[in-house]
C-alpha cells in the first residue's frame, strides 16, 4: 500500500467516503463558538461543589455543616445523612437493576477522593468556599494503597480471562531459549481537556441534562433508572465533547448529586468537577503487573507463551484491565497459557482508558518479544515476521483481514530499519544515546447496531440525524460524507445533527465501534431515502419525471435527472416543490429484521446487549499496527526524548483519512505520555493521588512530540463494517509504550520494566 | 474561594500601606495567587492590584547593570535583546520556565515570590500538617512521596524545593532585589527553612518588591542556564544550573566562575565550593567533574529524591562543558 498523499481540495472524491475533508465543526471549536455542556445559558442556575474524602477507607461519622450552611448564598448542603431517593441503575450489559437504593454520597469511604458531600449555592465561589468549611469526622479503617502494597494479596482469579491451548508449561520447559520478565504499568488518567460536569434542569417530571457524553442514550437510561423515570423523560444533550477517552460513557456519582439537588431545589444546578476531583470521580487505567515467559527454538520459532497478569480494582466493584488481551492474537504460537487476577485496593473503580486491556497487554508481550530477540541474537523485526500468525490461534478462526505483515515491512522501510545496528548502545551522538524499537498493537473490531434518520427539506438541504456523538473523532464529518456518497448530494448541502438522546439511537462512542456502526446506519438510511425520493419522483402527480417512462432516476451532485440525462433535471429543492412536500423523512436501523420490537430497540441503544465481539461470526476481526520509534537518551541525565516515529496501520478502509490520521496521532501522543511521563502517584499513608492536577500529572507537550509519520496499509474489510472500515480510535496508542521502551533498551542497554521511563530509572 | 476586597493601588506608598493589613495579598501577574487561591492555600481578605503602578515595568540595560522593574513580564525580559546579550543565563532561565501563556502574564517580582510545588503544601484539605502553611503543624512530606523535594538546605521542618529558575540565575550573578527602600542580594533575600519554613524571604509585611538589578560582569555575559527534566517543556527542574565564567587572557585559566543550582534546594543555591575549586584552574574534564561533586556537600536524600544528588553535579558538568564549547567557538580556539 502507499503512504497517503493528501488530496487537493476539489478532488471529485472530496465529499465522498474516503475524502480528506476538514472537520465540519473545526471553525466553531477554534473560534470558541462551539457550546460545551457547562456553557449552556440556563436561567436561574445555581452551583454545586463536591466535598471529597481525605482518607482511604472508613466511615463518615459526622459531617459538620454548620459553618457552611451559614455562608452567604448557600441553598443546600447534601451529606450521607440525606436520602436522595435514588434507586440502583442497571449496568452496561443491560442486566436489570438491583432492587436497592443508590447513595451517591455514601457513608462508607472506600477510597481517598470519594464524593461524600456537596454544597449548592447561588454562585460557584460561594459554594466552593462553603464546601471548604465543611468538617468531616471519620472512623478510619485499614486500607490497601495499591497493587504493590504487601497487604494487597493475590486477588481474585478472573476465570473468564483464562486462555490456553497446547501445553505451554511443558513447551516452555522444552524450549532452547527462554526469557521471563515482569512488567508494570501505573495508574494512568484520561485528563481530557474538558473536565467532567453537568447542568441538570427539571421541568415537572422532565429532566434535561447537559453533560459531555460518549453515549447519550445509555446515559439517559441510567439517569432514568436512578430517578425512577420513564426513559423518554430524560434528555441528554451533548453536541460537543472536549475529549472523553473512555471517561464519559456513563453517568457518575456527581451527576446523581447534581440532578438530585436540582430536584430538591426546583432550580437548575450546574456542577463543575474540579481538576483534582476529576482524578477520583471516574477511575483511570488500573495499575497492572504481568509476568511473561516466552520459549523459542534456537532459530527463533516461538514455542510457548505463559502469561500471568494482575490489575488493581476497587474494593466495591470488579474491573479487569485485561493484561492478556493482546497477548494471544499477535503471534503464531502452539502452546499458550494466560491468567488474569484482579486485586481490590482502595481506589475509585478503574475505568476504560483508550485501548483498555490491549494497551498494557501489548506493553508486556511486545517488550518480552524484544527481550527474546536479544536472547536469540535476532533482529526484533525478523523475529516478529518469523512468528507471524496466519490465523487466530485463540479462536481458531481465520482473520477477516490482517495486514500486520505489511504494517511491519512498510513501516520498517519508511523508518529505515535496515540501517539499525543490533547491539545496545551502538548508536550515539555525543552524550546522546540513540535507540530504535518496535511495538505492535491491535484492537478488536467491535460491532453494534445503530439507527439514523435522513430528512430531505423543501429547501433542498439534507439533514443527517443521530443521537451519536462527536468527541473530536469526526462523526459530523464522516456522516455527511457517507450520506453524500449514498444520496449523490454534495456535503455542503448536508447538515448533521448529533449529541442528543432524543435523536435516533446509536452505539456508544467506545470500543472503537461508533464509526463502523453509525456509518452503516446512515448509509442504509441514505440509500432508503434515495430510493424513496426516486420512487416519489417517478410516481407522484406534479413530478416532471412521472410521464417520462423512466423506471429509475439518477441522483448526483444534488440533482435528480433521467439516467441518460436526456430530460428534466431538478435540484432537490425544485423536486421537493414539484412533489409538494415539506420534508421527506426516512428512519432506518441496522438491527436484524427479527429484532425490531420496541424492547429490542431500547436494549440496542441503551445497553451493550447487542454488541458483538471480534470473533462472533466466521472470522476474527481486528485493527493492527506497528510502531517504529527512535529515542534519544541523554547518557548523563537519563532523559528520554522521542525523536522520530513511523507507525503503520491496518484499520481497513478509512472513511476520512485526515480524521483518521489525527486520531492515530492522538493515540500515539498519549502513548508517548504513557511511556515516559504519566503516573498517578499515590501517598501510601492515605491513598491520596498527590499529583491530581495537570501541573504535576505530566502529559506530553508539543515539544515532546516529533513529526509522527502515519501510514495506512489497510484494505476494505466488509466483514468488519458496512463500508469496510475497522476501528481507528484506540489502536493508535496500543504498542507505542513498548516501541519506546524497546528503543530505550536499544539506546542504553537498560531494560525498564515499569512505566513510565523517568530519568531516575536510567541515570 | 473566599470573598475578598479588591483595591487598585494608585501609588507604591498606598499599595504598601494597604499591604500592611492582615490578609492582604499583592496582585501582579496573578499566576501564583490565583493558583494558590484555587487550591485553598491563599485566602486573601484584600487583593491589592499593583499592575497599574507606573515606572515598575522598565528594563534598562547599561554597561554596568541591568535594572528590571518588578512588573516587567517574564517573556519581555526573556526576549529583551540586551538581556540576551549581556545576561544569557537570565534570559534562558526565563524562557525555560513555565509555559508561554504563564510567561506572558507573570511578572519578575511575582516570579521571585512563587511558592513551592510541594504537593503537601498545595493540598491543605487532605494534608493539614505543613509548617510552611501552618507553623508548628508538622511536615507531611516527611515520610511521604519526595521525588521532587529538596536535598540541600532542608530541615526537619521542611523539605520543600524552591521552584524558581530566574532566581537561580540571579543568585549566580550577584543580583540584588529592591523593596521598601532596601536593596539586598537575591541570595540573602531567600531564607533557609530552619524552624520557620513559613518565612521564605526577608520581605517584611507591607513591603513590595520594586525591581531587581543584575551587575554586568564577564561571567554574566558568558553564561548559560541548563534545566533538566522528564518533560521537554512546562515542568519544574529535576535539577538545573546557572553557570557563567570568565577566563584569563591565556584563554584557559578560570578567572571568575559562578555556579548556582535549581530544583534541588530549599532556596536558589549558590555552589561556592564548586566555584572555589575551579578558580585558577583549567576546565579539564577531570577537574570539572571533581569540582562539580562539591555542589552536593551536605546533601540529604529522602529516598525518592536520592537521584538528585547524582544528577545535579552532572548538570553542572554539562553546563560548564556546553559553555566552554560556546566560549571556544566564539573565541575561535578550544579553551
Amino acid at each position: 500500500m502507499t503512504i497517503m498523499v493528501p488530496r487537493k481540495h476539489g478532488d471529485a472524491s472530496d465529499g465522498m467516503v474516503g475524502g480528506r475533508l476538514s472537520r465540519f465543526e473545526g471553525n466553531l471549536k477554534v473560534t470558541g463558538a462551539a457550546t460545551y455542556a457547562l456553557e449552556y445559558p440556563t436561567e436561574g442556575v445555581v452551583h454545586a461543589v463536591l466535598v471529597q474524602s481525605t482518607i482511604a477507607a472508613g466511615k463518615v461519622v459526622a459531617v459538620d455543616i454548620s459553618r457552611a450552611s451559614a455562608m452567604p448564598g448557600v441553598l443546600l448542603v447534601l451529606t450521607p445523612e440525606d436520602d436522595l431517593g435514588l434507586r440502583a441503575a442497571g449496568d452496561w450489559a443491560g442486566t436489570a437493576p438491583k432492587d436497592e437504593a443508590y447513595y451517591p454520597l455514601p457513608r462508607n469511604v472506600q477510597f481517598n477522593g470519594q464524593s461524600i458531600a456537596a454544597v449548592i449555592a447561588e454562585s460557584r465561589e460561594q459554594a466552593a468556599e462553603a464546601a471548604r468549611l465543611i468538617t468531616v469526622s471519620y472512623e478510619e479503617t485499614a486500607s490497601v494503597k495499591d497493587l504493590e502494597d504487601p497487604a494487597a494479596g493475590e486477588g481474585k482469579m478472573m476465570g473468564n480471562l483464562t486462555v490456553g491451548w497446547g501445553d505451554a508449561e511443558a513447551a516452555l520447559a522444552a524450549s532452547d531459549v527462554t526469557i521471563e520478565a515482569e512488567y508494570r504499568t501505573p495508574r494512568e488518567y484520561h485528563v481530557a481537556m474538558e473536565p467532567h460536569g453537568l447542568i441538570a434542569r427539571w421541568e415537572g417530571d422532565q429532566l434535561t441534562i447537559w453533560e459531555p457524553s460518549q453515549w447519550s442514550h445509555g446515559m439517559a437510561r441510567m439517569y432514568a433508572e436512578w430517578f425512577s423515570l420513564p426513559l423518554e423523560n430524560v434528555r441528554i444533550i451533548s453536541p460537543f465533547i472536549g475529549g472523553g477517552f473512555g471517561s464519559k460513557g456513563q453517568p457518575l456519582a456527581f451527576g446523581a448529586v447534581a440532578v438530585a439537588a436540582a430536584k430538591k431545589l426546583g432550580r437548575p444546578v450546574k456542577l463543575a468537577v474540579t481538576r483534582p476531583q476529576n482524578f477520583t470521580s471516574y477511575g483511570g487505567r488500573a495499575a497492572t503487573r504481568q509476568k511473561i515467559a516466552l520459549g523459542a527454538t534456537k532459530d527463533g520459532i516461538l514455542q510457548a507463551i505463559v502469561h500471568r497478569g494482575y490489575s488493581e480494582t476497587s474494593v466495591y466493584a470488579d474491573y479487569a484491565e485485561q493484561t492478556g488481551a493482546a497477548t494471544p492474537v499477535l503471534y503464531k504460537v502452539e502452546n499458550y497459557s494466560s491468567e488474569h487476577r484482579i486485586v481490590p485496593v482502595n481506589t475509585v473503580t478503574p475505568g476504560a482508558l483508550r485501548g483498555p486491556g490491549k494497551n498494557p497487554s501489548s506493553y508486556g508481550i511486545e517488550s518480552a518479544m524484544e527481550e527474546l530477540a536479544y536472547a536469540l541474537g535476532m533482529d526484533p523485526l525478523e523475529l516478529r515476521l518469523k512468528n507471524y500468525a496466519d490465523h487466530d490461534y485463540q479462536s481458531g478462526k481465520p482473520w477477516s483481514t490482517r495486514r500486520l505483515r505489511e504494517a511491519l515491512t512498510e513501516g520498517a522501510a519508511a523508518f529505515g530499519w535496515e540501517k539499525r545496528s543490533h547491539e545496545p548502545r551502538s548508536m550515539r551522538d555525543g552524550n546522546t544515546l540513540i535507540g530504535w524499537g518496535i511495538g505492535c498493537g491491535t484492537f478488536p473490531v467491535i460491532r453494534a447496531p445503530s439507527e439514523a434518520m435522513i430528512r430531505i427539506l423543501k429547501n433542498g438541504r439534507v439533514e443527517v440525524v443521530s443521537g451519536s456523538i462527536d468527541m473530536g473523532q469526526g462523526t459530523y464529518t464522516i456522516l455527511a460524507q457517507t450520506a453524500s456518497e449514498a444520496l449523490g448530494v454534495p456535503v455542503d448541502q448536508i447538515d448533521v445533527l448529533l449529541g442528543d438522546s432524543r435523536l435516533p439511537g446509536s452505539a456508544i462512542a467506545g470500543g472503537s465501534m461508533l464509526a463502523g456502526s453509525i456509518t452503516g446506519a446512515v448509509h442504509k438510511t441514505a440509500v432508503a431515502a434515495r430510493d424513496e425520493l426516486i420512487g416519489l419522483a417517478l410516481s407522484e402527480a406534479g413530478s416532471p419525471f412521472r410521464d417520462t417512462g423512466a423506471n429509475t432516476l439518477s441522483l448526483a451532485a444534488g440533482r435528480v435527472s433521467l439516467p441518460r440525462d436526456d430530460g428534466p433535471s431538478l435540484s432537490l429543492a425544485e423536486l421537493m416543490t414539484a412533489l409538494g412536500r415539506d420534508t421527506l423523512e426516512i428512519r432506518r436501523n441496522t438491527l436484524s429484521d427479527d429484532a425490531q420490537t420496541a424492547e429490542d430497540q431500547r436494549r440496542a441503544w441503551t445497553t451493550m446487549a447487542k454488541v458483538m465481539g471480534p470473533t462472533m461470526g466466521e472470522f476474527s476481526m481486528h485493527s493492527w499496527c506497528a510502531h517504529f520509534a527512535e529515542v534519544r537518551v541523554d547518557e548523563d541525565f537519563g532523559t528520554v526524548r522521542v525523536s522520530r516515529m513511523v507507525s503503520a496501520f491496518d484499520c481497513g478502509r478509512l472513511y476520512n483519512p485526515k480524521m483518521v490520521e489525527s486520531q492515530w496521532r492522538g493515540g500515539i501522543i498519549m502513548g508517548v505520555g504513557q511511556a515516559l511521563l504519566e503516573e498517578g502517584i499515590v501517598d501510601a499513608r492515605n491513598g491520596r493521588t498527590i499529583n491530581n492536577n495537570v501541573g504535576d500529572y505530566l502529559v506530553p507537550t508539543n515539544s515532546d512530540i516529533p513529526d509522527l509519520q502515519v501510514i495506512s496499509v489497510g484494505v476494505p474489510d466488509l466483514n468488519a463494517s458496512a463500508l469496510g472500515g475497522k476501528g481507528v480510535g484506540e489502536v493508535g496508542i496500543v504498542g507505542v509504550a513498548p516501541a519506546i521502551a524497546n528503543a530505550v533498551f536499544h539506546a542504553t542497554g537498560k531494560r525498564v520494566r515499569d512505566l513510565p521511563i523517568t530519568l531516575e530509572k536510567l541515570i | 474561594m473566599k470573598d475578598f476586597s479588591y483595591v487598585r493601588a494608585t501609588s507604591a506608598e498606598a499599595a504598601s500601606q494597604a499591604a500592611l493589613q492582615a490578609g492582604a495579598a499583592i496582585l501582579a501577574g496573578g499566576t501564583t495567587l490565583l493558583d494558590l487561591a484555587k487550591c485553598g492555600v491563599a485566602a486573601p481578605e484584600t487583593v491589592i492590584d499593583i499592575t497599574h503602578l507606573p515606572g515598575l515595568s522598565d528594563i534598562i540595560v547599561s554597561a554596568d547593570a541591568a535594572t528590571i522593574g518588578a512588573l516587567a513580564r517574564m517573556s519581555e525580559v526573556a526576549d529583551h535583546p540586551s538581556i540576551k546579550a549581556a545576561f544569557p543565563a537570565v534570559s534562558e532561565s526565563l524562557s525555560l520556565a513555565a509555559s508561554a501563556q504563564l510567561r506572558n502574564m507573570a511578572t519578575i517580582g511575582g516570579n521571585l515570590l512563587q511558592r513551592t510545588r510541594c504537593p503537601y503544601f498545595r493540598d491543605p484539605g487532605t494534608f493539614p500538617a505543613c509548617n510552611k502553611r501552618a507553623p508548628g503543624s508538622g511536615c507531611s512530606a516527611l515520610g511521604g512521596v519526595t521525588r521532587n523535594h529538596a536535598v540541600l538546605g532542608t530541615s526537619e521542618h521542611c523539605l520543600a524545593t524552591n521552584p524558581g529558575d530566574l532566581a537561580v540565575a540571579l543568585v549566580a550573578f550577584d543580583a540584588t532585589v529592591s523593596f521598601a527602600g532596601k536593596t539586598v542580594l537575591v541570595e540573602d533575600f531567600y531564607r533557609l527553612p530552619g524552624d520557620t519554613p513559613d518565612k521564605e524571604t526577608v520581605l517584611g509585611r507591607g513591603e513590595i518588591i520594586t525591581g531587581i538589578a543584575i551587575p554586568a560582569s564577564a561571567a554574566a555575559k558568558n553564561s548559560i542556564y541548563l534545566k533538566v527534566r522528564d518533560r521537554q517543556s512546562y515542568e519544574f527542574a529535576a535539577a538545573s544550573a546557572a553557570v557563567g565564567f570568565e577566563l584569563e587572557a591565556d584563554g584557559k585559566t578560570v578567572k571568575d566562575i559562578r555556579v548556582a543550582l535549581g530544583g534541588v534546594a530549599t532556596k536558589p543555591w549558590r555552589a561556592r565550593a564548586v566555584e572555589q575549586a575551579l578558580i585558577g584552574k583549567t576546565l579539564s574534564a577531570g577537574t570539572v567533574e571533581k569540582a562539580s561533586r562539591l555542589a552536593m556537600e551536605g546533601a540529604v536524600a529522602q529516598g525518592d529524591n536520592a537521584y538528585k544528588i547524582e544528577l545535579a553535579p552532572r548538570v553542572v558538568v554539562r553546563a560548564i562543558q556546553q559553555l566552554a564549547l560556546k566560549t571556544a567557538m566564539k573565541t575561535g580556539g578550544l579553551a
